[in-house]
């Protein structure tokens, strides 16, 4: 089907489907924080324009937690359905992990969801905020989990092969595998970060329509100067990141750097432009900044870091896609950071509210915490290639022998189906993002009601017109 | 030491399924009524009774799959890929049904009929596709080398599509006696007359399937009809009759609760049955609980968490229907 091979229409669903679900769980675990931090300032100040704009993005928030929920639904069975052998090998560890990930969301769910969205009127302030406060560190555990077993598949340990299957001999050493404490951080503030992106942008664009308020004030301040804390200590985790994906996955992060071969005596430059070529096994126009990789990544001028070369063509993964992929990262992680400066800049002149260009800066930067999400994930995953577990199972042997026409078939069918269900969810979140925090207000709802928590959903009652 | 991990793991994702059905079929049953009810007044009625309560089928679904993945692997992963394809449309037409609830509320009077639409086809494509599922399932998947053996569309048979009709009968009357105990008037009336021919269809159905299945395979048939079995098992389709019988007198008395009491304990039995068909094979004719287990480390493992918090979810649940007990009636708007 397309002229592709049954084991890439199986990546690409995946890919698909995955690309689309972690979009909502990022922007879940962000916005969760902020509405404790939100309903936190409130009950400090009093000031109503917290609650104003708590009441506002509870809505998104609940939107986009539905939209997570559907997404989420589907990832479940993909395993099972394109993944068999992956699953009969390994299930025993991303099993239980998988299916703690699931309970924890249910936990939420059942309770603490329903009187954060619907309980603003009958429960005590303290214990509103509580429920918010355990929402926002729900989400996190819930992401703890799944991202220990992405990490175990990445640096996998703990574990035994018997009879060719996975058993877990070392629970603690399964969840707290090498790369799992910088993947948790750079992920989580990944969220944070993308979160603080989207309040920035909206509120810019509010501003630049003329619609002035001081909800919308707020919420420019409060996103900017999240995004100048978080955007530099991104730039650090990440770079720590690198270095234990140097030690782990050496071929990876050779991709990553475009980095094809160690001459004696010879530095590493670091690659800021190239095309790789993977036949040729060389970087063709390349533009190189001279010894600077060896300096990050051995803190030397001149150390070397094993290159491409050293691995058999097939134990390397797609080159040209991790290349681009990081540079897309980080160039944006850069812009962001670059988004922080100036606007310190511009407070301290006090025309934070008055440059049109950074306004206009602001909304455009809005999409790229989520896009550079989708970036480092696909660093990460088609780095790990060949491999589905690091060095135990190869990818061509996880995928379950269906035959391509079927996979083509069915991949059309999701694609068909996503751009319809997510796309009109997605409008009717840039719907409620429209409408502006000043209508806002809280809704009623429960067990036992129309509005449920399990049906985030329902907490928005904007119509689309 | 005593615990039987896989005994425990096979109990608990049996009774989630079992869960799913009894909470996400009377739902789903709405979904397939939808176009018999054509008034928009009852329509919104009929959506607010199971509004409050509708959400259980993903909760269920969801810990379906990832503790059939957590326990026993190798049943996840031969399962999933022998019934990919109806699964992966009863999956989608979940999303349809699902997001169809939503958004028929808040779209505008011109597109709402579109997401009227949406609403009974997810519904009737889950449904068809749960059943089909269901039937290939019983039927045995073929498995060489840990692996299904079979081929891309052995899921479609006549047995399949037959058992896909029949759920589509049995959820429906699952909706129809719900409508009965949630609504009133001439509602109720339309309800309780589908009620009745309903019944009829699920019971041929049920007979059908009955017959049928100790003919796919000499096992099965000697489990029924061989001597232990035939008097220990004899009460299963006698109940079935008994209960049928209460039913229908419970519909011309015009009993409120009894017919949708009645549908679960028949869909009960026709559950129980499978069971004993089926039993102990996970995958059926090849792969039995004991060897798709996964190892003790990680059903004990995940184990902890499911004791924790299903119960959590279950008092929930019992709390949200508690709530929302009575009728329904047509001043309730939903939104
Ligand atoms: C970093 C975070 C993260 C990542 C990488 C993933 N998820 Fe997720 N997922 C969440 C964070 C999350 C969440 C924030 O916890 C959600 C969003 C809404 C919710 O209920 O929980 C969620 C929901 C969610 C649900 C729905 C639970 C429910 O019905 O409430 C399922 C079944 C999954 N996820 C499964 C997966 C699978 C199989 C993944 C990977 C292959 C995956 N998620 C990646
Ligand atoms: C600017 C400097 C940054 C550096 C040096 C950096 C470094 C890295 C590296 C090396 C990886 C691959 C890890 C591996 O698989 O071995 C990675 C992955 C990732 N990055 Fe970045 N990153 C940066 C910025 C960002 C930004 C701004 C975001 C999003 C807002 C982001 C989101 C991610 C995500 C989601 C992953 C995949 C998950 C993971 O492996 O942690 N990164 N990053
Ligand atoms: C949430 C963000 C994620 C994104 C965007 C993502 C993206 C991708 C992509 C693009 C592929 C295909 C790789 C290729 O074909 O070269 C892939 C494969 C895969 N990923 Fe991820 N991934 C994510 C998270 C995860 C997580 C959390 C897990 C595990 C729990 C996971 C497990 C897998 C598996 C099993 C495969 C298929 C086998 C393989 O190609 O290695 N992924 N993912």
């Amino acid at each position: 089907m397309f002229g592709l091979t049954a084991l890439e229409l199986a990546r690409i669903q995946f890919g698909f489907t995955i690309s689309f679900h972690i979009i909502f769980p990022a922007i879940t675990i962000g916005l969760a924080s902020y509405l404790a931090v939100l309903e936190g300032c409130w009950l400090r100040t009093g000031n109503p324009v917290y609650r104003q704009l708590y009441h506002f993005w509870s809505k998104i928030f609940a939107v986009n937690f539905g939209m997570g929920v559907v997404s989420g639904l589907v990832m479940a069975y993909q395993f099972g359905t394109h993944w068999s052998f992956f699953s009969d090998f390994a299930g025993s560890v991303t099993g239980p992990l998988l299916a703690y990930e699931v309970l924890t969301a249910f936990f939420l769910e059942a309770g603490f969801l329903g009187v954060m969205l619907f309980g603003w009127n009958r429960v005590g302030p303290g214990l509103h905020f509580f429920s918010t406060v355990m929402v926002a560190l729900g989400t996190l555990i819930s992401a703890t989990w799944i991202l220990a077993s992405n990490s175990w598949m990445q640096t996998p340990q703990g574990i035994e092969i018997i009879d060719g299957r996975v058993v877990p001999v070392d629970w603690f050493a399964v969840i707290f595998n090498p790369s799992f404490p910088y993947r948790l951080l750079h992920m989580s503030v990944a969220a944070f970060l993308a979160t603080a992106l989207m309040v920035a942008a909206s509120a810019a664009w509010h501003l630049r329509r003329h619609n002035d308020s001081p909800a919308i004030r707020k919420m420019l301040s409060m996103s900017l100067w999240m995004i100048v804390v978080v955007a530099p200590l991104q730039a650090v985790i990440g770079d720590f990141h690198g270095l234990n994906t140097l030690a782990h996955q050496p071929a990876k992060l050779a991709a990553i750097e475009g980095h094809w071969e160690n001459r004696p005596g010879e530095s590493v430059p670091l690659v800021a432009f190239a095309l790789p070529h993977m036949q040729r096994e060389e970087n063709r126009y390349a533009i190189e900044i001279p010894h600077l990789a060896s300096l990050i990544l051995t803190h030397s001028l001149d150390g070397q870091i094993p290159a491409l070369k050293e691995f058999a063509p097939r134990d390397r993964p797609n080159v040209p896609v991790v290349f681009w992929s990081f540079r897309v990262m980080a160039g944006l992680g850069t812009l962001m950071i670059a988004l922080g400066a100036w606007s310190l800049w511009l407070r301290w002149r006090g025309r934070l509210l008055q440059s049109p260009a950074f306004l206009r800066f602001a909304m455009w930067m809005g999409p790229s915490g989520l896009i550079a999400i989708l970036a480092g994930w696909y660093t990460t995953e088609i780095g790990r290639q060949p491999w589905t577990v690091y060095g135990l199972m190869r990818t061509e042997d996880a995928v379950s022998s269906h035959g391509a026409s079927e996979l083509g078939v069915m991949l059309l069918v999701f694609v068909a189906v996503y751009v319809l269900v997510f796309g009109t969810g997605i409008r009717y979140l840039l719907r409620l993002i429209r409408k502006g925090p000043e209508a806002a207000h809280g809704v009623e709802g429960g067990p036992g009601h129309d509005r449920q928590p399990m049906r985030p959903l329902s907490a928005a009652t904007e119509r689309f017109d | 030491m005593g615990i039987d991990l896989p005994l425990i793991w096979a109990v608990i994702i049996l009774f989630g399924i079992m869960m799913y059905v009894f909470m996400d079929g009377f739902d789903l049953g709405i979904g397939l009524l939808y176009p018999l009810f054509p008034d928009k007044i009852e329509r919104d009625v009929m959506m607010n009774t199971v509004a409050p309560v509708w959400d259980g089928n993903e909760t269920w679904l969801v810990l379906g799959g990832a503790g059939l993945l957590a326990a026993f692997p190798l049943a996840y992963a031969v399962i999933l890929s022998a019934l990919y394809i109806p699964l992966t449309l009863m999956l989608i037409g979940l999303i349809f049904r699902g997001v169809a609830f939503e958004f028929r509320f808040k779209a505008r009077d011109h597109e709402r009929h579109w997401w009227d639409k949406a609403f009974f086809l997810g519904s009737l494509t889950a449904t068809f596709f749960q059943g089909v599922a269901l039937g290939a399932y019983v039927q045995g998947i073929p498995v060489v080398a840990r692996s299904y053996a079979g081929g891309t569309f052995d899921w479609i048979s006549p047995f399949s599509l037959f058992t896909g009709l029949g759920l589509v009968a049995g959820y429906a009357l699952l909706g129809s006696s719900w409508l009965i105990m949630k609504t009133e008037g001439r509602l109720q009336l339309h309800a309780s007359l589908l009620t009745s021919r309903l019944l009829w269809v699920l019971l041929l159905f049920i007979a059908g399937i009955s017959l049928w299945t100790p003919l796919i395979d000499v096992q099965i048939g000697d489990r029924w009809l061989s001597l232990p079995g035939l008097l220990l098992f004899a009460p299963v389709p006698l109940l079935v009759v008994l209960t049928a019988w209460i039913m229908l007198r419970a519909l011309r008395q015009g009993r409120q609760h009894a017919p949708f009491v009645c549908t679960l304990a028949l869909f009960f039995l026709a559950y129980s049955g499978l069971g004993i068909s089926l039993w102990p094979n996970i995958v059926p004719l090849s792969i039995t609980i004991a060897e798709a287990s996964a190892p003790p480390q990680s059903q004990g493992f995940a184990l902890v968490g499911a004791l924790l918090i299903i119960p959590v979810i279950l008092m929930y649940t019992v709390w949200s229907y508690y709530v929302f007990r009575g009728k329904v009636s047509q001043h309730e708007a939903y939104h």
